[in-house]
């Protein structure tokens, strides 16, 4: 689809009217959101609930919100939460089981999931859901949670007006412009404190939307406006992976001595696998009522930072920090090729945000390298 | 070949205990119906059973999979969810998902020399393809059973595998870690066994199932005797909460042993064994 060649331009009334036209259309609109001194996802009813005026400033196990001079709605980057939070939920009952009169019957759960509305989904945000549809729709079993909960949803994207501190998508080539994936995708153009939306369709369903928005064509200025806005981000990004192919380094170097370094800092919390937008594994959990007679299992989101995590009889697999920490960088930068024929990184900078002693992904890598 | 989303994989179908032996302290063998619907395993492959109200584990299918009267297993109680399963008596249900993986090489093995090396859980997976070099016991060379256990006492299928010695067409060696009085044969580690059998190092193929410091030990040896690393054949053992790839327990850096394995050839994961803690 030749998305660059429609392109429109909204007002905040006009954003104001893209929610309730999802809304009528029965989607769950959900979007970024000021809570706890975060921003977070979650359901969002109008443009007052966007957090108008905030920015953030992160650094290495550092994220503080800020207010900007002037009203933009999205003004800031990623914040801890996900996506992944709707589509592969922390929590997901799998079955229920019942035995009477000596039978057993289980019944799968098929509660039908909301069909959510994405708002300010970031490129490197729509690269990691491309990532974990490999995952969980590209194997032999497909995971049909996840599928129906993805298939039905609606992606209004947001380029970025500006980097983070910790991102680095452009060195991951991820960001910070939404090349796929998306149905509309905005660009905001912040003119005398006024703020305006370049718009560009990415789906037949998203032109249909757009079709019914108050709206004005986008003139060659305004293109050209949105361009340099993407380039300013690109400029400005706070990190970089480094060059080369660091999948052939890692996987050459799993007895290098930074494994140890690292080691001696990581707390093993799993922060950087829970905020991760790609990190998908589950551990599975059993209920069962006081007789027995009704039980049940439920999937929730697992680390492998845990010492169960590689559990076996007769211990962890993984005992060590420097066992994890290696698991888990190996795993995201080089064996997720192997895997899934991807990175399993889109340099987001969550992990490196959210990791309370602020290690960084980008760094570890160029130790191994040796640079510095 | 994508599953349709109405088929969930994560859902067990119930099975019902049609047998439930006693094999050895802590290890029981239980026989499942109905199998009707099941589709048909290879030997090395796995099923996820669930003891409903306590958890799921991967246990290898122990059963002679040209045989059609029901699903078997051989399991030891370790933990939770092992004990249940091992407490379950006829009649009794528990779920099934399978059959998952990639079993044993068994067309590999026509024309060869084959050893089976086997440390104490570790000879239920390797049954079913006991049943099937002795079902087809011409297309392959010499057959050797090396078995290794604890004690006596945790010998498994132990009137089965007298059977088997009694077979003037197979070498079965079985030695134990500590013996007792009613003990007179071998005491050692599996690998003292290997001088005792005749083989053709340069076309035998192994196949090796137990501990992994077992299997270890024993491509070591294999390999000091001039079997080639493309000719040996482990089981792998990792935590598993799906067994098809979507909870990532299971990684053994690049692979995944529930999908990729869990066996492996072993000139595809030595780089991997020969780090710790991977
Ligand atoms: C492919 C495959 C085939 C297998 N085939 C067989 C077979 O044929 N027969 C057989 O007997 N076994 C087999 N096993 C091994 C079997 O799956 C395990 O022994 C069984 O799952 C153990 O589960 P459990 O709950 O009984 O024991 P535990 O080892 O106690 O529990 C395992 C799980 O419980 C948790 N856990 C429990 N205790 C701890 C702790 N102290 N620290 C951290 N976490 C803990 C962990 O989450 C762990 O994953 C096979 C395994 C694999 C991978
Ligand atoms: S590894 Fe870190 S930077 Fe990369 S996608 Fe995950 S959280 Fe983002
Ligand atoms: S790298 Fe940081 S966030 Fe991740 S487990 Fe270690 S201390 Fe926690």
């Amino acid at each position: 689809m030749e998305a660059g060649r429609e392109q429109s331009v909204l007002t905040v009334a006009g954003v104001e009217a893209l929610f309730a036209a999802l809304r009528d259309r029965g989607y769950r609109v959900v979007g970024p959101t000021v809570r706890d001194q975060a921003i977070v996802y979650d359901d969002i009813a109008a443009v007052d609930d966007l957090p108008r005026g905030w920015t953030d400033e992160q650094d290495g196990g550092h994220y503080r919100l800020n207010r900007r001079d002037d009203d933009a709605l999205f003004g800031y980057v990623v914040g801890p939460h996900s996506w992944k939070k709707f589509l592969h939920p922390p929590r997901q009952r799998l079955w229920s089981a019942k035995r009477e009169d000596g039978e057993t019957r289980v019944t799968a759960d098929v509660t039908e999931p909301p069909r959510f509305a994405f708002i300010g989904v970031r490129a490197c945000e729509l690269n990691a859901i491309a990532i974990q549809d490999r995952v969980f729709l590209g194997g032999p079993f497909a995971d049909p949670h996840y599928q129906a909960r993805r298939e039905d949803a609606f992606f209004v994207a947001v380029n970025c007006g500006q980097a983070g501190g910790t991102c680095f998508c452009a060195s991951m080539k991820t960001g910070p412009k939404a090349e796929a994936g998306f149905d509309l995708a905005l660009t905001e153009m912040l003119e005398g404190g006024e703020s305006r939306f370049l718009v560009e369709v990415g789906s037949d369903e998203g032109r249909d939307v757009l079709a019914a928005l108050p709206r004005e064509p986008a003139t060659a200025a305004d293109e050209a406006t949105a361009i340099g806005i993407v380039a300013r981000t690109t400029a400005s990004m706070g990190r970089a992976m480094p060059e080369g192919d660091i999948r052939e380094l890692l996987l050459e170097n799993l007895e290098h001595p930074r494994w140890d370094d690292v080691a001696e800092r990581c707390l093993t919390c799993g922060n950087c696998t829970m905020v991760c937008p790609t990190c998908f594994c589950t551990s599975v959990e059993d209920t069962s009522d006081l007789t027995g007679t009704e039980t049940s299992r439920e999937r929730r989101w697992d680390s492998c930072f845990t010492m169960d995590f590689s559990y076996i009889h007769g211990g962890s697999v993984r005992s060590s920090a420097k066992a994890r920490y290696r698991q888990w960088m190996t795993h995201k930068l080089a064996t997720w090729f192997d895997q899934f024929g991807t990175s399993g990184c889109v340099g987001c900078g969550r992990c490196v945000t959210w990791c309370p002693v602020g290690i960084d992904i980008t760094e570890e890598v160029r130790a191994i390298q040796g640079g510095d | 070949m994508v599953q349709p989303a109405s088929h969930d994989p994560m859902v067990p179908q119930v099975m019902r205990v049609a047998q439930a032996q006693l094999d050895a302290p802590d290890v029981f063998t239980l026989k499942l119906e109905p199998e009707a619907d099941l589709p048909r395993f290879t030997p090395g492959q796995f099923n996820m059973l669930t003891a409903f109200g306590v958890g799921e584990s991967a246990i290898s299918v122990s059963g002679d999979p040209a045989s059609g009267d029901g699903i078997v297993h051989t399991i030891r109680a370790v933990g939770a969810v092992s004990r249940a399963l091992t407490e379950l008596r006829v009649g009794d249900s528990l779920g099934l998902r399978g059959p998952f993986g990639v079993g044993w090489p068994m067309e590999e093995l026509y024309g060869k020399d084959v050893i089976l090396l086997a440390g104490g859980i570790g000879l239920a997976p390797l049954r079913p393809a006991i049943y099937r070099l002795l079902a087809e016991r011409e297309r392959f060379g010499a057959v050797a059973i090396l078995y290794g256990t604890r004690s006596p006492a945790d010998i498994l299928f132990r009137s089965e595998v007298e059977s088997w010695r009694q077979r003037l067409d197979v070498d079965v060696h079985v030695t134990v870690d500590h013996a007792d009085e009613s003990w007179h044969g071998q005491v050692g580690v599996v690998t003292t066994l290997l001088p005792r059998i005749a083989f053709d190092p340069g076309r035998t193929v192994a196949l090796l199932c137990g501990p992994e410091i077992m299997m270890r030990f024993g491509v070591q040896a294999l390999g000091s005797v001039g079997v080639p690393d493309e000719g040996m054949y482990l089981s792998m053992e990792r935590s598993m909460k799906c067994g098809i790839g979507l909870c990532g327990h299971c990684q053994f850096s690049p692979a995944f042993v529930c999908k990729d394995g869990p066996v492996f050839r072993y000139d595809q994961i030595r780089y991997l064994l020969a780090l710790k803690e991977l």
